[in-house]
């Protein structure tokens, strides 16, 4: 208030007063800093979130996360159960892809037991999960326009899209949300009669939302004034810290295990990969939107090329199923990053150790540094753009 | 207007002719319900999975704003209607409650989903609460996991049916409305191996044959 009032009459002074009265160190005003706890409950932070923040003023000089609110005991219980029951507990990970969950699951147990998935099968995997991709690139930029004061309309066009592709994920699997679809050495069932034509129509009106989505959005004043050059991440720490997906991507470097590892099918299939430049919060937004343009692409050629066939290895085991003792990584790109299940077997009929590498929760753990330095406001934002689902974090 | 509510003890045939003229009769209760049921404006408050086809619900395509319900507000000061959608874990539970508590009445609340009204998929792990109408109580149980945006909208239906059948005087008076009635509930504590309480006597009963989970005293 004082500055306020001092500002208003040194104001007739000329304009070289304002500007030194707007640059002037807030060092001789030095107080104590504020915690704030923000979360669990708190609007923006995408679940049961929370984050201790110490503010000096606006400014955060001090972030710590605090997980668990959603520990829901994920590993201790798939270790318990038979291979084939962990795998709808996968579907409640990152309860935005569950096809992608699914995969990355049963990949790992391939692995570890040598089984071998029919041409169609993995078609399908990879359209399931682009799907998947789509719906969750669309839904976080709804989610992180949101949280920059755009209630409604960015969100509502996404959950518009999100259902088209909703009602293709239930004719396909029975299921919204929680599909447990893919099974060991391929899928659960055949793709309905005429699904691959609705299929086909959904993908070739998706650019179009596409479009509308970057007119809306992409050279907005608020949005670029909010986050360009807010939460940057620098690619020597992103790579140090383990971060993987479009997070990475956004800070410039080119690591996407669809090209790296070529797991499934993905070599078949001509897409590029989006790279940024500067690792803000914009370049994370944008890298979202490319993605899902590429994700079209691949989407268009799997649909035209998918082979007829059965979907699932006839002479893989469902019932009685003891994989040999070993150990096998799987991992795939999921939307979040890289997604890996690590199972460990001693020969019985449930694995005796289940890990899972969550990407959501490693790329959380950068939250810090790029939120050092920065408003309040904009840890918000920062968050939002990491991308993170409490069901994969605290598992 | 129309009447929107029969369980008043208006006369049927008068209120129509009435009606016709231009004149509206009605009881208090009924316009008290009629007003209250039409907007309850539930938490912005998510859990885990639910919490997507919760938002999903009040989307373009199914839209809770048809029944009044689509502002949602961050605070639970403002809010009517608590809607517990998705595993409550050990660690949440006393901040459920804590939130509840924080309600002002007349509040209702909505447990969506297997894991909040019984635990879920989830059951057997060591940190997921059996169900949270162990500590509060829960108007509409919807099972399913998750819901789906339907299953949200008949519990939401449901939820204003209750409120519109609910008769402002006597004993059977809603909670609001009853002083000696609790508006507020213990929030849970961490013991050493589990919450304690296990559960509030209060508000749930373990049912027959079965153990509350708690040690006997």
């Amino acid at each position: 208030m004082a500055i306020l009032m001092e500002s208003l009459t040194r104001r007739n002074h000329g304009q070289n007063a304002e500007i030194e009265i707007f640059t002037h160190e807030p060092a001789s005003l030095d107080g104590e800093l504020m915690e704030v706890s923000m979360g669990p409950q708190h609007p923006s932070t995408h679940g049961v979130f929370r984050m201790n923040v110490a503010l000096d003023g606006e400014t955060v000089v001090k972030l710590k996360p605090v997980f668990g609110y959603l520990h829901r005991n994920h590993e201790k219980i798939a270790e318990g159960a038979s291979y084939l029951a962990a795998m709808p507990y996968t579907d409640r990970l990152d309860y935005f892809c569950s096809l992608s969950n699914n995969w990355a699951y049963a990949l790992s147990v391939e692995a570890l037991a040598g089984i071998t998935v029919p041409e169609r099968a993995e078609y399908i995997r990879v359209i399931s999960a682009e799907l998947t991709r789509l719906v969750n690139h669309s839904c976080l930029i709804g989610f992180l326009v949101q949280d920059m004061g755009a209630s409604g309309t960015p969100l509502m066009y996404a959950f518009r899209e999100r259902e088209k592709i909703l009602d293709l994920i239930e004719s396909l699997t029975g299921a919204r949300m929680m599909c447990n679809y893919m099974r060991f050495g391929g899928c659960r069932c055949d793709l309905p009669t005429g699904w691959l034509d609705e299929a086909r129509k959904v993908v070739a009106e998706f650019p179009r939302f596409l479009d509308e989505y970057e007119a809306l959005l992409s050279s907005n004043e608020v949005l670029l004034a909010r986050t360009q050059k807010v939460g940057v991440l620098d690619a020597e720490l992103a790579v140090n810290a383990g971060i993987t997906g479009p997070m990475l991507r956004a800070s410039g470097v080119n690591y996407d295990l669809r090209k790296v590892d070529r797991y499934g099918i993905y070599d078949r299939f001509s897409f590029r990969i989006p790279l940024g430049d500067h690792g803000d919060v914009y370049d994370r937004y944008m890298m979202r939107l490319l993605e899902m343009r590429e994700s079209v692409t691949i989407l268009e050629q799997a649909l035209k090329s998918i082979p007829e066939g059965p979907v699932i290895d006839p002479k893989a085991k469902i019932r009685g199923f003891r994989p040999k003792p070993g150990e096998a990584y799987g991992r795939i790109e999921s939307p979040k990053g890289e997604l890996g299940f690590y199972l460990i077997s001693d020969g019985s009929a449930n694995p005796s150790r289940y890990r899972i590498r969550p990407p959501s929760l490693i790329n959380l753990t950068v939250l810090e540094d790029m939120c050092l330095g920065h408003k309040i406001a904009d840890v918000v934002i920062i968050l939002g753009s990491i991308d993170i689902v409490l069901g994969e974090v605290d598992r | 207007m129309e009447m929107m509510s029969t369980n008043g003890s208006t006369d049927e045939g008068l209120k129509s002719e009435l009606g016709r003229q231009g004149i509206v009769v009605s009881s208090f209760n009924e316009i008290y319900n009629w007003g209250r049921r039409n907007s309850v404006w539930p938490m912005q408050f998510g859990l885990a999975c639910c919490a997507i086809e919760m938002i999903a619900t009040t989307m373009s395509r199914f839209d809770l704003a048809r029944f009044g319900a689509e502002v949602f507000r961050p605070s639970p000061r403002q809010a009517d209607l608590m809607i517990v959608s998705g595993t409550v874990t050990k660690k949440m539970a006393p901040q459920v409650v804590r939130l509840y508590n924080q309600m002002a009445e007349p509040k209702y609340v909505i447990a969506m989903g297997a894991c909040a009204i019984s635990g879920g998929p989830f059951k057997q792990g060591y940190n997921v609460l059996k169900g949270i109408d162990r500590y509060i109580p829960v108007d509409v149980h919807i099972p399913g996991c998750p819901p789906r945006p339907e299953a949200l909208i008949h519990a939401f239906m449901t939820l204003q049916r209750q409120i519109d059948a609910q008769v402002l005087t006597g004993v059977a008076r809603p909670r609001h409305l009853n002083a000696s009635a609790p508006s507020e509930f213990p929030i849970p504590e961490f013991g050493d191996h589990d919450l304690l309480p296990s559960h509030n006597r209060e508000v749930w009963k373990a049912p027959p044959g079965r153990s509350a989970g708690e040690p006997s005293e």
